[in-house]
Formats: structure tokens, C-alpha cells, sequence
């Protein structure tokens, strides 16, 4: 029975005699390519006609496509790297994408004895691997069904199970791939899918058996990704430039019903207003929001497997050199935040100990210690994970250099030539801010924190006071004073301004005096992530809260403009504003910065609302949304 | 085993600035940075070195960033296999048309079927495959055998090499030693000793020969 088969081209193997042996095969095809490289070229070509078919294979021709691709599995030493390149380019060509299981199979055998047979092959079989861990770009689409993710599957295990057993025949393959792998990978304009694909693939072998050789490189690339993609999203998407709003007035933390009264209202916003609505079509913050959360999956799932430690050192490492001193980087340091808050015995310890070891060490440039006590300064605040114990001891040794570094100093108010000294006393007051509460609660802990000389190095020549930012000075220096922590004599009087000229003299051309890092992660997906183990200012019992009149049972129903708590943190604000109302003992000047404190409404636009006269404020909810703020009197 | 050598040099190698308080590390890492790669120069694969600073002062390179050129004194281990040499490796796979093998654990080897003795046939015993001598029952080449074969070319870039099975001494170590080895006392070494002697058909060759001073001057500058 001589099944005729429907392609023409393809009769360089008869199907009536269908039981060659493989012997016969390999012997056809070895002549195939033996007179090939003399000019006779038929069944040559003939060959690689068989190998470009592509679609909708019938069963006969899938037969005929792993016959062929067997065969030059045993071949592969006649394949001459000149004389055949046209069947090299057709094999190298194909995607397993396209194919089904068997034909996978056979052609993975086929590229494995390709690069074990010769060492010109190798790059080019390495590279057809690489090639195939993304699809297509017609099959991009079917990723997200069943079948496509089926495919995916078994694309990918074979791939990487390829790449190993070149490993294991090429010893130094893995050299070669980790230079392609770092060539192909996908831009920062490459499509999000594909790029995504492709990270997880490299993942893969990080955690691979080839993951000692390669991991730590493919662990970094990701990182410089990451923050490739980070500088791209500009600051004028998040940033306002209102310089009436202090940093501790406006928390991003309940974007979630926000977003549900904008297309409730469907009110106008005043102009400046939250920003993460304006990241919402950002596409570069799309694909940084779902590389991070890859990354943060992948960080999951090496904590199961025991191996945190390790690919946290790796991450550090990237940290150090690259996201330290980039730029103002946004969001690509979450992945250390999520690290530590995953492992905080460990990573997070480790973490801080790193960035305190760069502060206090002058070994480095001034830039660098400067960011590392910020990135200090906003991690030791944020973790909710972080012990008491521990940021009195992180605190200590910030402590303990700025006072050596005030008793070498004798200089007057300099930004510029003080500037570290600034930032490290910057530092000290913002987590004091956040942690001032908590640590007091502890006797012991209170005790150190009384015997710290702050107030020395506050009152030194150089009078940080007056240089750091104005509004984290102002907070801590209203902390302090309810704690009875020290007293200053002079009275600050900041009119509620973030910056002053100083602090920008000291924080320089980075604005480093106004860098927080590990402000509000504003991408939706990642923050999800993020927010379980974070510290938002709302959450924070300030020292001059009063602990009486805290009432545990009120949740957001109360007024009509649909003003809601976020895991009844909302509390604390309006708790706030009942008891510095109440108090008989209140001058005025600490009432309207009470007030201005608690309302997220921007100054200037309460003023074009009310026309001034801020005593009006007084019976406005604690909570105020731009969107519904004239509504709510 | 052939191949192997170690020779002397004196090098320079010349350090970014940077590094100026850390010289050791420093030239140690430029030093790593060429192992396991083909170098024209030592005419060979390096791969083991030990080095000695010859001199406190070093020489100062003129330029925007002056360099700081170190000078060294190097042992080095440098594996440069030739044709019609012999060298040993580990048998990793086993196909109808082709052995492939390992050698010192780095680079790879391929002896393809027309280069294997007509005397080896394959044959799959047991699920297992192997290369089983006709003329000599006990002469089998299996997955984790030690074999010793002739180099035929080698692949600098990759460092790969082709290898035959023709001459008879060639095989698997462990038969030949037991039937060729009893006139000749040949050590067994372990594959990253720095000294080796070769048995080429029951002569003994020392490598004295090779261990002849290299004086050569090498600059090597490190990528800042």
C-alpha cells in the first residue's frame, strides 16, 4: 500500500516502503548532503522543503517532519556549515511554537546533537533556543487561553531541558548563553507579554540547574530592566509641585474608592490632585507594574524553596550599584522591600545593615551616603515588619556618627559642605516621626532613646534645624515636644512649607533632601503586594495623639460624601480633629497646623473655594477628597 | 595525559586606579577574567595560575587614568592540545554516530563513528548503550568510562574538540592499562596536578621539555 502524499516535494522519501531503517535514513540523507556540497542539489532541497512546512500540518507530514529531523540527528557531522547554510538557516529558523509534542521532541534532539557535534554550531543552536522562549507574534494572542498555555508549557520544558543537556555535553555553554540571553532580551518598548515571557524563562534558569552559573546574571539584568523601566516614567506623571502640601499630609493609601467616586461623580478634579490615576494609561508603568510583580512571585516561590538567602544577595549586589544611585528611582527598590519583608530576620536585617555600613563609611562619594541614609531613613519608617528593637538600633549608630561628626565639626550653617550630616539628621527625625510612638511604648527602648544625644547634634553649630526639610523638622520637632523627648527654645515657624531654600541647597541638584523612596508604591498591582507589610502616616499614632478619646467602633459611615476607612485606619485623623477641638488648652497657631496636617485638600484650592479664612475649616470632616470637598460642608 | 603544561611568565598587568588600594584582589580577578579561554599568546587554554608580585613599585602608565602596571611572576597551567596527541576524558553520551566526552571537566569532545575503529560496534545492552570491542570482549566504552583518544582538531573559540579511535592504544583506560600497562609503570593522576607524564606506547616521556622558561612580557589591561 503506497500512501502517495499530497506534497510533491516531498518524495525523496517513498512512503511504500515505510520500513526503512533508521540506518537507511541517516545513509539518504548523508548522500543527500554529500552531493549537496558537490552542486547536486535535489534532494537536498527537497530536504529542506519539508522542513519549512509550517501550518496545519497533516498527520503524514508531522510523520515526514520528525523522519527528516531524526534523520539529521544522525547526520549532523556531514552538516558543513557553509555548503548546507541554507538547511542550517531553515532548522534554526523554525519556532516549536508552531508544532506539535513530536515534532518538538525531535527537533530539540536534532539541536542538541548540532551543538554537541561541533563547536561552530553551538551559538547558533543556543540562540534558536532563546529564540523560542517567546512565541510568535501571531500566537502572542492565544497565550491567555488554555491551549496556548498548554503549549507554552511544553515549549518551555523542552527548551530548558535542551539548554541543560548542552550544558551537560558543551561544559562551557552556559559562558556563550548567558551573553545571548542578555543580547535578546526584550526592550523597554517591546511589547509587554513577550517581555514578560521572556523574564519568566530566565528565571527559570536561575533557579534551573544552571542556575549557579547563570542565575546571578540573569537575576541582575532584571533588576537593570527594571529600573530602565522606572526612569522612563517620568516625575512630572506623579509628582505635583505644590509646595504648600507636607509630606505627611497626603497619603496615597485609599486610591481604590477614589477611583470609584470619580466615575461615580464623574466630577471635574481640581488640577493637582492624586496621582496615580495619570499613571493609569502609562504604559511603560503597566509593564513596570507587572515585571515587578514577577518578580515579587518569583521571590515567593525561591522563599518556599529555601533559597531567599541567596538570590537576596544577588539583589542586593544589583541594589548597590545600580538602583542606589539612580536617578530617583520610583518603584524598582519594592523589589527589596518585598524581599526583606518576606525574610525581615534575614533580608531585612541585612538590608539595613548595608545601607547604614555605606553612611558611615567615607570611602564612598557624598552622593551615594546621602541616598543610602535616605533609602535608610524612608525603609526603617515603612516596614511594618520591622521590630522596635532593631530601628533603635539602626538608629543608634546614626546617632552615635553625627555626633562624632559634630564634635570634629566646628563649621556654621553650610548646606553644601555639610550636606551628609544633614541628610543623616534628616534621616533620624524622619523615623523618629513614624517611630517615635512605638518606640516610647517600650521602657527599655524609651530609656535608650532618651539617653541618645539628639538634641546635641540637633543644636549644633550647623543647626540642621534650619537646613533640613522643613516639614519633617517641624513634625519631629511636635513629636519631640509631646514626648518631652527635648524642648527647643526657638519656635519654627514653617507656615506648613516642604522645602526650604537650605534643604534644597542641601539636598543639591538630586533633591536628595526630598527623597523618599519608599513612599506609597502608586502601581496598582505591586502595591497589592507591598501593602500588607507597609506603614501608610495615617496608621501612625503620633506621640501628641491623645490616648483617651480613641474610639475603636467608628467606621466611615458617617457622612454623606461617602467617606469610607481603609481597614479603619481612617480613624486615627478624625480622632485627631475631635480632640484637638475639644481641648480647651490649644492656642490657635498649633490648631491650624493641626488642621492643616490632617486635610489632604490642597491649600491653594480651599482657598479659591472658601475664599480664605481657615476658621471655616473647623466643622470639615477630617477626610477630605478633592473631588467631593465643597460638597461636604 | 598529553596537552597539559606549565610554564613561566612574567607578566604586567596594568590595574585602573580604583583598584590601588586593593592590588592582590585586583590582579587576581584580571587574572580570572582569562581562565577557562585560548590564549594566542600562551598558546594554550589557561587554566590554573599562581603568581607572585615581584616588585612593590610599580611602573605608571601615562594617560588620563594613570594605570598601574604590576609586575608578576606566574606559574601558569595551560592546556594545549595538538593534533596526534593524546588525551583522556569522561564519556557523557553514547549515540550510533558519535561518542561524546568530556575533558577536564570543561571542554567537550566528539569522536564521530567514522573515526572509531572498526573493531567497536554499537550496541545497546540492558537499556544501556555501548561501544563493545569485537576483538576483545572486556574492551567496552560505556557512559562514564574513561577513554583516551587521538585529537584531531580543536575548536579555539569554544574549545572543542574532535577526536578519533583509530590508533589501538586508544579505548578505554581502564583495559588498556590493564593489558598494555604491565611493562611500563604509568601513574594515574588526578586530572589537575600541575606535573604529568605521558605513556605513548609503553615509552615514558617526561615533560621536562616543556616546563623550559617562557620569558614573555604581557600586557594585560583591565577593563575599567
Amino acid at each position: 500500500m503506497g500512501v502517495e502524499l499530497a506534497n510533491e516535494r516531498a518524495q525523496f522519501l517513498e512512503m511504500e516502503e515505510v520500513n526503512f531503517t533508521d540506518n537507511e535514513l541517516v545513509y539518504h540523507v548523508r548522500t543527500a548532503l554529500k552531493s549537496a556540497s558537490s552542486g547536486d542539489s535535489e534532494s537536498y532541497d527537497e530536504l529542506i522543503g519539508v522542513m519549512h512546512h509550517r501550518e496545519r500540518l497533516s498527520p503524514d507530514e508531522v510523520a515526514m517532519l520528525v523522519t527528516c529531523l531524526k534523520a539529521l540527528s544522525g547526520t549532523v557531522s556531514c552538516i558543513d556549515v557553509v555548503h548546507h547554510e541554507s538547511l542550517l538557516s531553515s532548522i534554526f529558523g523554525m519556532s516549536m511554537w508552531n508544532y506539535g509534542p513530536e515534532v518538538m521532541d525531535a527537533l530539540v534532539d536534532l539541536i542538541i546533537s548540532l551543538a554537541a557535534s561541533s563547536g561552530k554550531f553551538v551559538d547558533s543552536c543556543l540562540d534558536m533556543l532563546i529564540r523560542n522562549f517567546v512565541p510568535p507574534y501571531s500566537y502572542l494572542a492565544l497565550l491567555k487561553q488554555p491551549r496556548g498555555l498548554s503549549r507554552k508549557d511544553q515549549v518551555l520544558s523542552r527548551v530548558h531541558s535542551a539548554l541543560e543537556s548542552i550544558s551537560h555535553l558543551v561544559p562551557l555553554a552556559p559562558m556563550r548563553l548567558l551573553s545571548l540571553v542578555i543580547q535578546r532580551m526584550p526592550r523597554q518598548n517591546d511589547n509587554e507579554t513577550v517581555m514578560m515571557t521572556y523574564v519568566e524563562n530566565m528565571f527559570k534558569l536561575e533557579s534551573g540547574s544552571m542556575g549557579q552559573l547563570v542565575g546571578s546574571t540573569m537575576l541582575i539584568a532584571v533588576v537593570d530592566r527594571l529600573l530602565d523601566l522606572d526612569l522612563e516614567i517620568g516625575w512630572e506623571d506623579i509628582v505635583q509641585d505644590d509646595s504648600s502640601k507636607g509630606i505627611f499630609e497626603m497619603e496615597l493609601e485609599d486610591l481604590e474608592e477614589d477611583e470609584e467616586d470619580l466615575n461615580d461623580e464623574g466630577d471635574e478634579l481640581p488640577g493637582k490632585h492624586l496621582s496615580r490615576n495619570s499613571l493609569r494609561g502609562n504604559v511603560i508603568a503597566e509593564k513596570l507594574d507587572s515585571l515587578l510583580v514577577l518578580t515579587f512571585e518569583y521571590l515567593e516561590s525561591c522563599q518556599g524553596h529555601g533559597r531567599l538567602l541567596e538570590v537576596f544577595e544577588t539583589l542586593l549586589h544589583s541594589f548597590r550599584i545600580t538602583v542606589l544611585n539612580a536617578y530617583k528611582s520610583k518603584f524598582a527598590q519594592f523589589v527589596m522591600f518585598y524581599a526583606c519583608a518576606l525574610d525581615p530576620e534575614n533580608c531585612g536585617v541585612r538590608f539595613a545593615r548595608m545601607l547604614v555600613d555605606i553612611f558611615v563609611c567615607h570611602d564612598h562619594p557624598p552622593m551615594t551616603r546621602m541616598s543610602a541614609v535616605a533609602y535608610l531613613a524612608s525603609y526603617l519608617s515603612r516596614g511594618k515588619f520591622l521590630s522596635a528593637n532593631y530601628i533603635t538600633t539602626m538608629l543608634k549608630r546614626l546617632v552615635d556618627w553625627c555626633l562624632d561628626y559634630c564634635n570634629v565639626q566646628d563649621g556654621d550653617v553650610n548646606p553644601f559642605a555639610h550636606r551628609v550630616f544633614y541628610a543623616g539628621c534628616q534621616a533620624i527625625m524622619y523615623v523618629l516621626c513614624f517611630r517615635m510612638t512605638s518606640i516610647m511604648s517600650i521602657p527599655r527602648l524609651k530609656s535608650q532613646l532618651f539617653l541618645m544625644p539628639i538634641e546635641t547634634i540637633l543644636k549644633h553649630k550647623s543647626d540642621p534645624l534650619k537646613v533640613c526639610l522643613p516639614s519633617v523638622v517641624g513634625e519631629f520637632l511636635k513629636q519631640a515636644r509631646a514626648a518631652r523627648l527635648f524642648t527647643v527654645t526657638k519656635t519654627f515657624i514653617f507656615d506648613d512649607i516642604l522645602e526650604s531654600e537650605l534643604s534644597r541647597a542641601f539636598g543639591g541638584l538630586e533633591r536628595l533632601d526630598s527623597f523618599f523612596p519608599f513612599d506609597p508604591c502608586l502601581l496598582k498591582k505591586s502595591d497589592s503586594f507591598i501593602r500588607p507589610n507597609f506603614i501608610f502616616w495615617s496608621m501612625v499614632k503620633t506621640t501628641y495623639d491623645d490616648d483617651e478619646d480613641r474610639d475603636e467602633d467608628e467606621e466611615g459611615s458617617g457622612d454623606e460624601d461617602g467617606e469610607e476607612s481603609v481597614d479603619g485606619v481612617g480613624e486615627d485623623r478624625r480622632d485627631r480633629m475631635a480632640t484637638s477641638f475639644n481641648e480647651q488648652d490649644i492656642d490657635i497657631e498649633e490648631f491650624d497646623y493641626a488642621l492643616n496636617k490632617m486635610s489632604i485638600t490642597p491649600k491653594q484650592s480651599l482657598m479659591y473655594k472658601f475664599g480664605g479664612g481657615l476658621e471655616e475649616l473647623v466643622r470639615m470632616p477630617s477626610r477630605i477628597r478633592p473631588s467631593t470637598s465643597p460638597e461636604s460642608l | 595525559m598529553e596537552g597539559l603544561k606549565v610554564s613561566d611568565a612574567n607578566l604586567v598587568v596594568f590595574l585602573h586606579p580604583s583598584k590601588s588600594n586593593r592590588v592582590s584582589k585586583a590582579v587576581l580577578h584580571e587574572l580570572s577574567s582569562h581562565l577557562f579561554q585560548f590564549s594566542e599568546i600562551f598558546d594554550g587554554v589557561l587554566l590554573a595560575y599562581d603568581v607572585d608580585i615581584v616588585d612593590r613599585n610599580a611602573k605608571l602608565l601615562s594617560g588620563i587614568h594613570p594605570y598601574i602596571g604590576v609586575r608578576l611572576k606566574a606559574k601558569l597551567l595551560l592546556f594545549s592540545p595538538k593534533p596526534n596527541m593524546l588525551i583522556e576524558g569522561n564519556v557523557v553520551k553514547l549515540t550510533p554516530e558519535s561518542i561524546h566526552v568530556i575533558v577536564l571537566g570543561f571542554a567537550s569532545a566528539v569522536i564521530i563513528d567514522e573515526d572509531v575503529r572498526e573493531e567497536f560496534e554499537y550496541r545497546t545492552k540492558h537499556g544501556k548503550e555501548v561501544y563493545r570491542s569485537k576483538a576483545h570482549r572486556r574492551h567496552v566504552i560505556e557512559v562514564g568510562t574513561m577513554v583516551r583518544f587521538l585529537v584531531k582538531s580543536l575548536d579555539r573559540e569554544i574549545l572543542h574538540i574532535c577526536g578519533s579511535l583509530e590508533p589501538s592504544n586508544t579505548g578505554s583506560i581502564h583495559w588498556l592499562d590493564q593489558n598494555f600497562g604491565s611493562g611500563t609503570k604509568r601513574e594515574r593522576e588526578n586530572e589537575m596536578k600541575m606535573q604529568e607524564h605521558a605513556v605513548v606506547g609503553g615509552e615514558e616521556i617526561s615533560l621536562g621539555n616543556d616546563q623550559s622558561k617562557k620569558s614573555k612580557k604581557r600586557r594585560l589591561r583591565e577593563e575599567s
